[in-house]
């Protein structure tokens, strides 16, 4: 069943088309990835995805719910989160602190007037928050400064987060750009770990191939706002309008 | 017809105000990236630029008068201003007379100077600090400035008239055609405002037409990329902020004889320049001339007999009230661009 | 202890023992000697600072917890002293009513100006809430004392007249001033002990009980799930939105909470002295409580306090030094030392004591950013890492949350 069901969508800025009559369906619990050359509209696609950016046509249904004109927060709270190219983290809140926001969220909603409870005696919310951190090989850093640790530590604090909330749909936005090799396959390890333990359906728009082939059970291709090709990995690698569509050769 | 001219007439001293000490804080917020709470200080300082001048031209020695004598039948001790003594009466007090036109050259230089300072001294530290911060270090600045003048000059107005050739007054409705004395207009608020177009136009020539001014505007549409191109930019910004800081302080040079300089005034003058870039469109240079111009006009509007009697103290509030809804309206004020300060 | 952690209670238990000792602890030196000129506690000094304390505590729950500065605080403020006079001229005497009115005034503009302040952030919302400011105070000032609608009375400002309506006010029954349930404001007890006099004043004691409630109130608020939101939106506004969080009304209740107790102080201020101005308004007074927040430590719990004491310390000790007493200060040295100390520190001091407030106010944005708790903590963990030179590194690293 598809969890994310994208139909007829476009968006014009001024005279470019970022994207054309794209269609696309994510299934329940796979890993889907969208590749695709700079410009192919990605980005485009992923903002319209967490309502940043509303297109001229078309819908979008996350689990038979139109998402479009939804606040940024409420598809949150529908059960979309999402992971940042540069890690978005509290930066100046310990990790424990980082993690227990999200779950705050997910009880409480969007806002709520607590003011004069006290969060050390959410026990609840605490030992969420520290199982997350358990499950993440964190718990010993519980009380950093979250701003202090490495982009590598921050990628799975911020990864941490968005699970915290049980989210049905992960979207993560090049996860990985910018890191080392050895954080990179840390981050790997640690998403082909949630989509076996947890039933996530994970979005993932990457450049890296060697991510993409390592996680995803199915592939689209984008390419100058519209999708080429959608597929398995396997067949998506020796297919001759991705080759087109990368390198420019002919067919 | 004739009272409409004339409140525009009326607007336009304080508008011109208005819009050269937005203009400044545009250029600096534009190029620097620093809303700089101390602009209007430098207003206030270029304003006793005009005062220092004035008195430093009037500095006198006493001589004994022996052709006058006082009630007492003594001799008459009078004051004769250095001035006098080296070029003669006449020249002398001519040169008194004309001290304020005199300090915009005074004043140039030491606005410049005092620019770079602030900017070499202090503001440079701050570019990587939160706008919080830049503010509060500029409103130290503010504070600090603002009593040393009143250290040195006292807290009340010091009078600096203008020379007495532009004291009267010019009947502007007669020249276009309207009855005598329906627009009889102070001549120095006329100049103040020729002065500041020729200001404005000179700010924009030199955005407009110079190898300088093109980087400067590359470098506000989009900092970082200017800087990949290897251009010291930063160079080019602390004379900027010199540029800004004389704009700021003709401004109030020219406007020490339409309102008695105090140590004060620049903080007066501040909050409403901001409202004018604030509803000109942070960033926007063309904005904040149009809406300091609009503004000034408007509260000159509001502040007649007809709608004061009908709302008293409007013209305390009005641009304030127009900002708001300018706001609400239209969030990134006239002419701002789309992006910033959006969040 | 009344849901506070261990450290916390401690840090209350202190600013209590503090406060109810203060005309002690303010007055060190006797009445008759050289140096009584530094003692502090009499009667107007003290509400002083409890008053201003609760100005800058509230002010800190905005800009230390979410990071947004707001520039028109005194606003709120004086709408709270205009509140608390108008409930005396119409109704009572009776300080209850007068100081609840003023909260809810303040409550009230909190969020009609917060509403639309918060839809900018960052300079804008300084910039909005300044202009806000100057509205309010050119409405005191003038729009709103005219002949036919006169809410502020201008210039004069506004104050008690006797032939105001005071419905409730039975002169016979209670004092003719400001009063909780018939105790003067004014009722002061003088203890003389040796050379010394202490002062203890109903006004100063009712200020720094208040104070003390509204200190309690923040500490609850820093360590709620409510106060840890706002600490997120001060962190990272994008992360919280994408984490399914409002931010709006979590700034703006913060900011309406932050109004409320810059009313109750303005409604305080009418009670000890039951008349105000719009000067109280004006965005120099708003700069004072930033000011205030920032020098004892924006973000932490006791900073606001000490900011608001030390300044209003200072104020007032400063201003009462003029050049005699500098003379007479340096009249042991040779006379031209003695001129020339007195030349250099004479800008600085009595009138010039904005001067040296400015000065100070960029010296701490400058070199320490969070205050004097920041300066103290700085100095506390040198004698620390001196004393255990390992095991330090894990605690180095920890973030310490608001203290």
């Amino acid at each position: 069943m598809a969890i994310l069901e994208v139909k007829n969508v476009n968006k014009r800025f001024g005279g470019l088309q970022a994207l054309g009559d794209v269609n696309l369906s994510v299934e329940e619990n796979s890993v889907h990835a969208i590749i695709g050359p700079n410009g192919a509209g990605k980005s485009t696609l992923l903002n319209v995805l967490i309502g940043k950016l509303v297109p001229d046509t078309g819908s979008v249904l996350f689990d038979g719910q139109s998402v479009l004109g939804r606040k940024p927060y409420e598809i949150n709270q529908m059960g979309i989160s999402r992971v940042f190219q540069t890690p978005e983290i509290f930066g100046n809140l310990t990790v424990l602190e980082n993690m227990m926001i999200p779950i705050f969220a997910k009880r409480d909603g969007a806002f709520s007037m607590q003011a004069l409870g006290n969060t050390m005696n959410e026990k609840d919310v605490i030992g969420q928050a520290e199982q997350m951190l358990e499950d993440l090989n964190m718990a010993d850093k519980r009380n950093f400064n979250s701003a202090s640790m490495s982009r590598g530590d921050k990628r799975r604090l911020e990864i941490g987060m968005c699970l915290a909330q049980n989210p049905r749909l992960l979207l993560l936005d090049e996860p990985t750009a910018g890191m080392a090799r050895a954080d990179t396959n840390n981050t790997i390890d640690l998403l082909k770990q949630i989509s076996e333990e947890r039933e996530i359906t994970i979005a993932i728009i990457e450049h890296d191939m060697h991510v993409v082939f390592s996680l995803a059970q199915r592939i689209t291709v984008l390419a100058q706002g519209s999708p080429l090709v959608e597929d398995t990995p396997d067949k998506i690698k020796g297919h001759p309008k991705v080759r087109e569509a990368y390198l420019g050769e002919s067919a | 017809m004739d009272a409409i001219l004339l409140q525009i007439l009326n607007g336009l001293d304080k508008g011109s105000a208005y819009a050269l000490i937005a203009l400044g804080l545009t250029l600096i917020f534009g190029t620097l990236g620093v809303v700089n709470f101390a602009h209007g200080a430098l207003f206030m300082i270029g304003a006793f630029c005009a005062v220092t001048l004035q008195k430093l031209l009037s500095l006198s020695y006493v001589v004994i008068d022996e052709t006058k004598t006082d009630f007492m039948g003594n001799p008459l001790k009078v004051e004769m201003p250095y001035v006098a003594k080296w070029f003669g009466p006449e020249i002398g007090a001519t040169i008194i007379d004309w001290s304020v036109p005199l300090a915009i050259l005074f004043s140039i230089p030491v606005m410049i100077a005092i620019g770079f300072a602030i900017e070499r001294g202090l503001i440079k530290y701050f570019y990587r600090r939160p706008h919080a911060d830049q503010i509060l270090v500029t409103f130290g600045l503010a504070i600090v400035l603002q009593e040393i003048v009143k250290y040195y000059f006292g807290a009340n107005p010091i009078p600096t008239p203008a020379p007495d050739m532009f004291a009267g007054s010019i009947d502007i409705g007669m020249l276009v055609g309207f009855d005598p004395n329906a627009i009889v207009y102070p001549s120095w608020r006329l100049i103040y405002f020729a002065f500041a177009a020729l200001i404005i136009g000179g700010v924009f020539a030199f955005l407009q037409f110079t190898t300088f001014g093109m980087v400067v505007r590359a470098g506000m549409a989009d900092r970082e990329t200017v800087g990949l191109l290897g251009i010291n930019i930063d160079r080019r910004f602390t004379i900027m902020f010199g540029i800004a800081a004389a704009v700021a302080g003709l401004a109030g040079v020219m406007y020490a004889p339409i309102n008695s300089p105090n140590y004060h005034m620049g903080m007066d003058f501040l909050v409403l320049s901001f409202v004018v870039v604030v509803v000109g469109g942070m960033g926007s240079l063309p904005g904040a001339v149009l809406a300091g111009f609009l503004l000034g006009i408007l509260e000159s509007f509001a502040s007649t007999t007809w709608a004061t009697t009908t709302i008293p103290g409007i013209n305390q509030v009005v641009i304030y009230l127009v900002a708001i809804i300018v706001l609400l309206a239209r969030p990134r004020g006239l002419m701002g661009r789309k992006g910033v300060m959006e969040d | 202890m009344l849901g506070l952690n261990g450290r916390d209670t401690t840090v209350f238990v202190i600013v209590t023992v503090l406060a109810i000792m203060a005309p002690f602890l303010l007055n060190p030196f006797p009445t008759e000697s050289g140096l009584a000129q530094f003692n502090a506690g009499y009667p107007d000094l003290m509400q002083r600072f409890a008053i201003f304390a609760i100005f800058a505590i509230g002010f800190n729950i905005l800009f230390g917890l979410t990071g947004y500065l707001s520039f028109g605080h005194a606003a709120f403020l004086g709408v709270g002293s205009y509140a608390a006079v108008w409930i005396f001229k119409l109704f009572t005497y009776n300080v209850v009513p007068a100081i609840l009115f003023s909260v809810v005034i303040g409550a009230i503009f909190a969020l009609a100006i917060g509403f639309i302040s918060l839809r900018r952030s960052g300079i804008y919302f300084a910039i909005l809430t300044l202009a806000f400011a100057q509205m309010s105070y050119a409405l005191a000032y003038s729009v709103l004392s005219n002949p036919k609608f006169n809410l502020t009375n201008g210039e004069t400002g506004l104050q008690v007249y006797p032939g105001d309506l005071q419905m409730f006010h039975n002169p016979e029954r209670v004092p003719d001033l400001p009063h909780l349930f018939g105790l003067s404001m004014r009722a002061n007890y003088e203890l003389s002990v040796g050379g010394w006099d202490f002062n203890f004043n109903a006004g100063y004691y009712l200020c720094a009980a208040i104070l003390l409630l509204m200190f309690y109130l923040s500490m609850r608020i820093f360590r709620s799930p409510f106060g840890m939101m706002l600490r997120a939106i001060k962190s990272n506004q994008t992360r919280m939105t994408y984490t399914g969080l409002n931010a709006r009304p979590y700034a703006l209740a913060a900011f309406v909470i932050s109004g409320m107790y810059a009313g109750l102080a303005g409604g305080l201020m009418a009670a000890v002295d039951p008349l105000t101005g719009a000067e109280r308004m004006q965005w120099t007074a708003s700069g004072e409580v930033v000011l205030m927040t920032i020098l004892g430590g924006a973000g932490t719990l006791i900073g606001p306090i000490l900011g608001a004491g030390f300044i209003k310390y200072f104020e007032n000790i400063f201003s009462k030094i003029n050049d005699s007493v500098l003379h007479a200060w340096f009249a042991a040295l040779p006379d031209g030392l003695e001129d020339f100390l007195v030349a250099i520190i004479y800008p600085f001091i009595g009138k010039g004591w904005h001067l040296t407030l400015g000065i100070l106010f960029m010296l701490v944005v400058i070199f320490l950013p969070g205050g004097l708790v920041e300066g103290g903590q700085r100095i506390g963990r040198l004698f620390r890492s001196r004393k255990t030179r390992k095991g330090e590194t894990d605690e180095a690293t920890q973030s310490t949350p608001a203290e």
